[in-house]
């Protein structure tokens, strides 16, 4: 156990490099200049010049990427190009924001999806088994910007529900969290669906409804548990989709979280906070992909960690 | 890079203020209706950059850190005049090189030190100083020690001198007519140095200013919170307590709240999917305030690349487009333009009538320069709306002619770029990144756009057009410092700008109006809310209604 953590946090480290050899070149060879974004238009050449040459950036690429990483090492993530913060500075207090926009669309996907899923396996083959299964197809594959406005426009503007946007109380978070869970919610419910199928096909709930339990009891004692457990352990990989979710909705509804900050820094080419965001996603996924490693053998004893 | 100011008469004022007697400052009457008190919610889409003034060029912090700093000039309220600002009075010398400011008495830094010369001077230094990354820095060329400085081989500018506490002096290296202007930006505002020294890289965080308001509050990605400053020089100002900048919120959010009563101006104005149902509404309407700003729109094209390089196929190009139609695309935000100056610019000239939309001429003229079947090209244009919807219009008036253009829709930062290299776009649509004036002069729409010094790798001149007689004519303009001679320099700049277009390296579209939006509580004359220099609105002018 401890050798393959270890192993896995050697490789996670190797793969976090990777990202940042890889977003730094891509962002080396970008065709924008981001010191004439710095400059504005009526700098004259010299002051370009001489921005270009106090951020480093006359550099050739190895030199520039080596200076990145020593500072990275030392967990300097250098300043923002046009706001002139330190980048860690800014992430740090945008993350909270991110965190728990992520906890409540986990909270949301899981309620819808494993509800729809439950419902559609007990009901399975029935016009409402049909209709939800349509219904978390919508879910996947509809565009989130346009499920967060749909959302904004009824719940907000028309129905007056919830606060337009914004941050601070939980009426704020109730649409941007539906918004970001309703894309899980779908893989979610057919995930429960197939579970659920299966655990209801095995021995142990004849035996069950045999001894004469009621069909309830049976669902949310005997079968629950166990239909439930692998699909919960998918919550690891669901960071990943998260954070690209989250640039979307978070611009949508006015969410201060890393998201906005990304989206903001690429129109702006602002590279030291692409970077930064775009490594600490990269931290989020590989631990959310080992910790539903690490949790899987706990969930079915069948798997173990080598 | 986006200012936008206006003027009708900035060439009268600046003659009327560059006189060589003293010059005394008065104080712009106070609105007698307005009330103390209140405070005012402005929304933003983006994060405040940086509240730096020697760092701070975007038109959102713009206005903001207007309201935070002085210069020692500074213009009256919702126009483009120019009046002393920290400065109580000045000379100038006859030969235009030797201003001498005299500074207000007893004006105190938010931190409640006063104010002296020696920060006036400090505050020169540190933004012409290549280690301060100013933007703005090659705006003070004139000022005499500037290469010096700008080398990095000294570290102050020999040319200002502190005289005594309340008087500092600047002499120039040359005749510099756009000075006074120079000294009204932002980058020429007044920082207190232990405030600096004590926040380093931070200061944009941390600005402390002579300003109406001071930074009370800034919650990264939420909100940054103004508050009055009680010991405001100007007295009786501001009128306000307090400005919440709300940030994160879409233009469309933004308008929604206005409409609920949660905002009171959406910072980024009027969504442009909105503006028409907006001013249909009679109650929006009437709270939507319509002004003019120092803009064009223009398509470039790069006269290296052929067929670009005949002046002909330049000229049946400008014939060839409808700015009508393309004025309606944008239901009308902009009226049609035939020159590169907008028509509230000193030195547009109204007798200059341009090149008619004649699509038959131009075709003759095509057929002159032995492109009787056309040709194809591109047309590069950035991503966002209504942008690609421009240049499909333009894509089909071209069509009419026999050019085929294909339309190269990319992001904002890319279409700069492509525009930088001499071989890389033979025609631009700058919509998105148009050409707004820093202050309001003529010479401030030539040298990085159409002069020899933009058409260089990076540069602004997107049509690589260099014309050096043009280029020897505008450094005469610029040397005519002499208020008396103002309106022979505005004539020499039509005349300028008169040669580029018989050249046509450009087709000017139109000029964009702008529209700023308010709650029904906010007060003060209509000219603030669409005040030249500062966008939205000038923060230190305006009121709300429902105080006590």
């Amino acid at each position: 156990m401890l050798t393959y953590l270890a192993r896995r946090l050697i490789q996670a480290a190797l793969i976090l490099l990777g990202v940042s050899v890889i977003t730094f070149a891509l962002l080396y060879l970008l065709p924008a200049d981001p010191v004439r974004q710095i400059a504005g238009r009526s700098a004259t050449a010299e002051t370009v010049e001489n921005i270009r040459r106090q951020l480093g950036l006359d550099q050739p690429f190895l030199v520039q990427y080596w200076r990145y990483l020593t500072g990275l090492l030392q967990g300097d993530l250098g300043r923002s190009y046009l706001q002139r913060s330190e980048v860690s500075e800014l992430i740090a207090a945008r993350l909270p924001a991110s965190l728990l926009l992520m906890a409540g669309a986990i909270v949301c996907e899981l309620l819808i999806g494993l509800t729809m899923g439950l419902i559609a396996a007990v009901r399975r083959g029935t016009p409402l088994d049909q209709g939800l299964m349509i219904a978390s197809f919508v879910g996947v594959s509809a565009p989130q910007f346009v499920v967060g406005l749909l959302l904004l426009y009824f719940f907000a503007v028309q129905l007056g529900w919830f606060p337009i946007g914004g941050y601070g109380t939980f009426q704020h978070l109730v649409l941007p969290s539906v918004a970001l869970g309703i894309l899980g919610a779908g893989w979610y419910s057919r995930m429960m669906r197939s579970s659920m199928i299966d655990v209801l096909r095995q021995d142990y709930i004849r035996t069950a409804r045999a001894k004469g339990l009621s069909r309830l009891t049976v669902l949310m004692r005997h079968a629950l548990p166990n239909a439930i457990l692998p699909v919960i352990a998918m919550i690891g990989i669901d960071i990943g989709m998260f954070m690209s979710g989250i640039v979307v909705i978070e611009s949508v509804f006015g969410w201060p979280g890393i998201g906005q900050l990304a989206w903001q820094a690429i129109q702006r080419v602002d590279i030291p906070i692409i970077m930064g965001v775009t490594l600490v996603s990269a931290c989020a996924i590989v631990l959310g992909n080992l910790l539903a490693d690490l949790v899987t053998p706990f969930i079915d004893p069948r798997i173990r960690l080598r | 890079m986006k200012r936008f100011l206006k003027s009708t008469v900035a060439g009268v004022t600046l003659a009327a203020l560059m006189s060589s007697l003293p010059v005394m400052a008065a104080e712009t009457g106070l609105d007698p209706n307005a009330k103390q008190g209140g405070g005012i919610v402005i929304t933003y889409k983006d994060d405040v950059a940086t509240l730096d003034p020697a760092i701070g060029y975007d038109w959102q912090n713009w206005s903001m850190i207007k309201s935070l700093f002085d210069g020692l000039m500074d213009y009256e309220p919702g126009t483009t005049n120019l009046r002393p600002g920290l400065a109580e009075s000045y000379e100038a010398t006859a030969d235009g090189l030797t201003y001498t400011f005299k500074l207000r008495e007893g004006v105190k830094f938010h931190n409640g030190r006063v104010m002296t010369a020696e920060d006036v001077k400090y505050s020169l230094d540190r933004v012409t100083n290549p280690k301060t990354q100013s933007p703005g820095a090659g705006f003070f060329g004139s000022i005499k020690g500037y290469d010096a400085i700008s080398s990095g081989s000294v570290e102050t500018l020999e040319g200002v001198t502190v005289v005594d506490p309340q008087t500092v002096k600047i002499e120039l290296s040359r005749p510099d007519a756009t000075f006074l202007h120079v000294m009204a930006l932002n980058f020429a505002s007044v920082v207190a140095k232990e405030a600096v020294d004590a926040a380093g890289a931070d200061f944009g965080r941390a600005p402390v200013g002579t300003g109406a308001f001071k930074l009370a509050e800034w919650t990264l990605g939420q909100r940054v919170v103004f508050e009055r400053n009680a010991d405001f020089w100007r007295q009786g100002l501001p009128y306000l307590d307090q400005i919440t900048f709300e940030i994160g919120q879409e233009p469309i959010v933004a308008l929604l709240r206005l409409q609920k009563g949660e905002v009171d101006v959406p910072g980024d104005g009027i969504p442009p999917a909105k503006f028409t149902e907006v001013m249909a509404d009679p109650a929006q309407k009437a709270r939507v305030i319509e002004g003019g700003q120092l803009h064009t729109g223009y398509i470039t094209m790069n006269v290296a690349i052929a067929p670009f390089d005949k002046v002909e196929v330049r000229q049946a190009v400008n014939m060839a487009i409808n700015k009508q139609r393309i004025t309606q695309i944008i239901n009308n935000r902009a009226v049609p333009a035939n020159q590169p100056l907008p028509p509230s610019m000193p030195g547009y000239d109204p007798s200059y009538e341009g090149y008619a939309f004649d699509q038959a001429k131009a075709k003759e003229l095509l057929a002159s320069a032995g492109l009787k079947d056309g040709f194809e090209t591109e047309l590069f244009v950035m991503n966002t709306d209504p942008n690609p919807r421009i240049a499909q219009a333009i894509q089909q008036d071209l069509a009419a002619i026999g050019i085929k253009a294909s339309i190269q829709s990319l992001a904002q930062a890319n279409v700069i770029a492509a525009g930088g290299e001499k071989d890389q776009a033979p025609m631009i649509w700058s919509g998105g990144m148009a050409w707004i004036a820093d202050f309001p002069d003529p010479s401030n729409f030539y040298g990085p756009i159409l002069g020899c010094a933009g058409a260089v790798q990076g540069g602004w001149n997107w049509s690589w057009y260099c014309n050096e007689d043009l280029d020897k004519l505008a450094a005469e303009a610029d040397s005519m410092a002499d208020p008396a001679k103002a309106a022979e320099r505005n004539a020499l700049w039509s005349q300028i700008y008169g040669k580029v277009m018989a050249d046509a390296p450009w087709v000017p579209v139109f000029n964009e109006q702008r529209f700023t939006m308010k709650s029904e509580r906010m007060g003060g004359a209509d000219a603030l809310y669409v005040d030249p220099v500062s966008i939205p609105v000038n923060y230190d002018y305006v009121y709300v209604t429902d105080v006590q």
